[in-house]
């Protein structure tokens, strides 16, 4: 018999440090309020009644990236913006990620032109992108529950484990 | 009281004749193309001129005619609130000499305009208080509405071609 089962009544349940801090890092996982265009109202409507993001944890947009955990790029970078979005990256407390929300902040999207960055990738480092224009909330929940499961593979010395597949 | 076109045109022409090149008329919208130099002339004429009254500069803007000579023009709407009345002035720019005398002197809201229609076609605005880019970065060079600018900023990764391209793309490391 284990110390789980032993220890069942006192209230106790034993794991590993590193499943217990992601666990409270994918839970509590607070955005950073960056709308840049129409993916703002997608994420808007995710967080409202109807979708709830609420239920992951993530009710609560931080105006300050130094509260925030994640930047959901939500709309097209301008060239003029993209030092903007530079600094708030590089102003947000480790550890942090980083949702390419829509295809204008996953490649360019239909604005192949001088003023839009060819993708928020040559920015910032992207770990999750969301294809659409713009993504139903139903894609941006889905990718920040990839985004979740990446983080719960996070070793502590902040090394990947083998992706787990959501089928 | 309507003004019709023929009327300001020969105000135009009696009081400046040297200034004014020629003259268009579209579906009632009357066009006049006038000297570089004298635009600034012509502009206060149109709005100090009792009968005209020309006194709201609507728009201001370049285009570019790649491979015609003059290369640019500037367009210029104005708009006579008391007479209804509606004219557009167009000046060529020469692409070795891009230069028109600024219109902020006679209208401050040009400002902007005028910094626009440089940063978008690099024609100078000669006497403009502070001639800088106003929507592109400080640091992009050349200008992006001129024609021989390139349309697209990147080609477009398809499944054949991706390789190709991600492997020069600037992607962020850290």
């Amino acid at each position: 018999m284990g110390i789980e089962q032993k220890a069942g009544d006192m209230g106790i349940v034993t794991t590993s440090l590193e499943q217990l801090v992601n666990w409270s890092r994918s839970s509590a996982m607070w955005p950073l309020l960056f709308g840049l265009a129409c993916c703002a109202i997608e994420m808007m409507g995710a967080q409202g009644a109807n979708y709830d993001l609420s239920r992951f944890g993530m009710e609560i947009n931080r105006a300050s990236p130094r509260q925030a955990d994640l930047m959901i790029v939500a709309g097209r970078v301008s060239r003029k913006m993209a030092p903007v979005v530079r600094r708030l990256y590089d102003q947000m407390a480790d550890p942090k990620w980083v949702i390419a929300m829509g295809d204008c902040a996953a490649c360019g999207g239909v604005f192949n032109n001088y003023a839009i960055v060819q993708g928020v990738d040559e920015i910032v480092p992207v770990d999750v992108y969301v294809a659409g224009c713009p993504p139903r909330p139903e894609a941006l929940i889905d990718g920040i529950i990839h985004l979740h499961e990446k983080v719960k593979r996070m070793r502590l010395d902040g090394e990947l484990r083998e992706p787990v597949r959501l089928s | 009281m309507a003004l019709d076109n023929a009327t300001v045109l020969e105000r135009l022409r009696a009081a400046l004749p040297d200034a004014i090149l020629g003259s268009t008329e579209f579906r009632g919208d009357l066009s006049v193309y006038v000297r570089p130099e004298r635009i600034v002339d012509v502009a206060r004429f149109l709005r100090d001129d009792p009968e005209l009254r020309f006194n709201f500069l609507e728009n201001l803007c370049g285009v570019d005619y790649l491979g015609r000579e003059p290369r640019f023009e500037v367009v210029y709407h104005l708009v006579s609130f008391t007479n209804r009345s509606r004219i557009c002035l167009k000046v060529g720019v020469e692409e070795h000499n891009p230069s028109v005398p600024s219109l902020t002197g006679l209208w401050p809201g040009a400002n902007y305009h005028e910094r626009e229609t440089f940063d978008m076609f690099g024609i100078i605005f000669t006497g403009h208080p502070c001639l800088e880019r106003i929507l592109m970065p400080e640091d992009w060079e050349g200008h992006p509405l001129r024609k021989d600018v390139p349309l697209g900023a990147e080609e477009v990764a398809f499944t054949f071609n991706q390789d190709r391209i991600y492997a020069h793309k600037p992607f962020a490391k850290e």
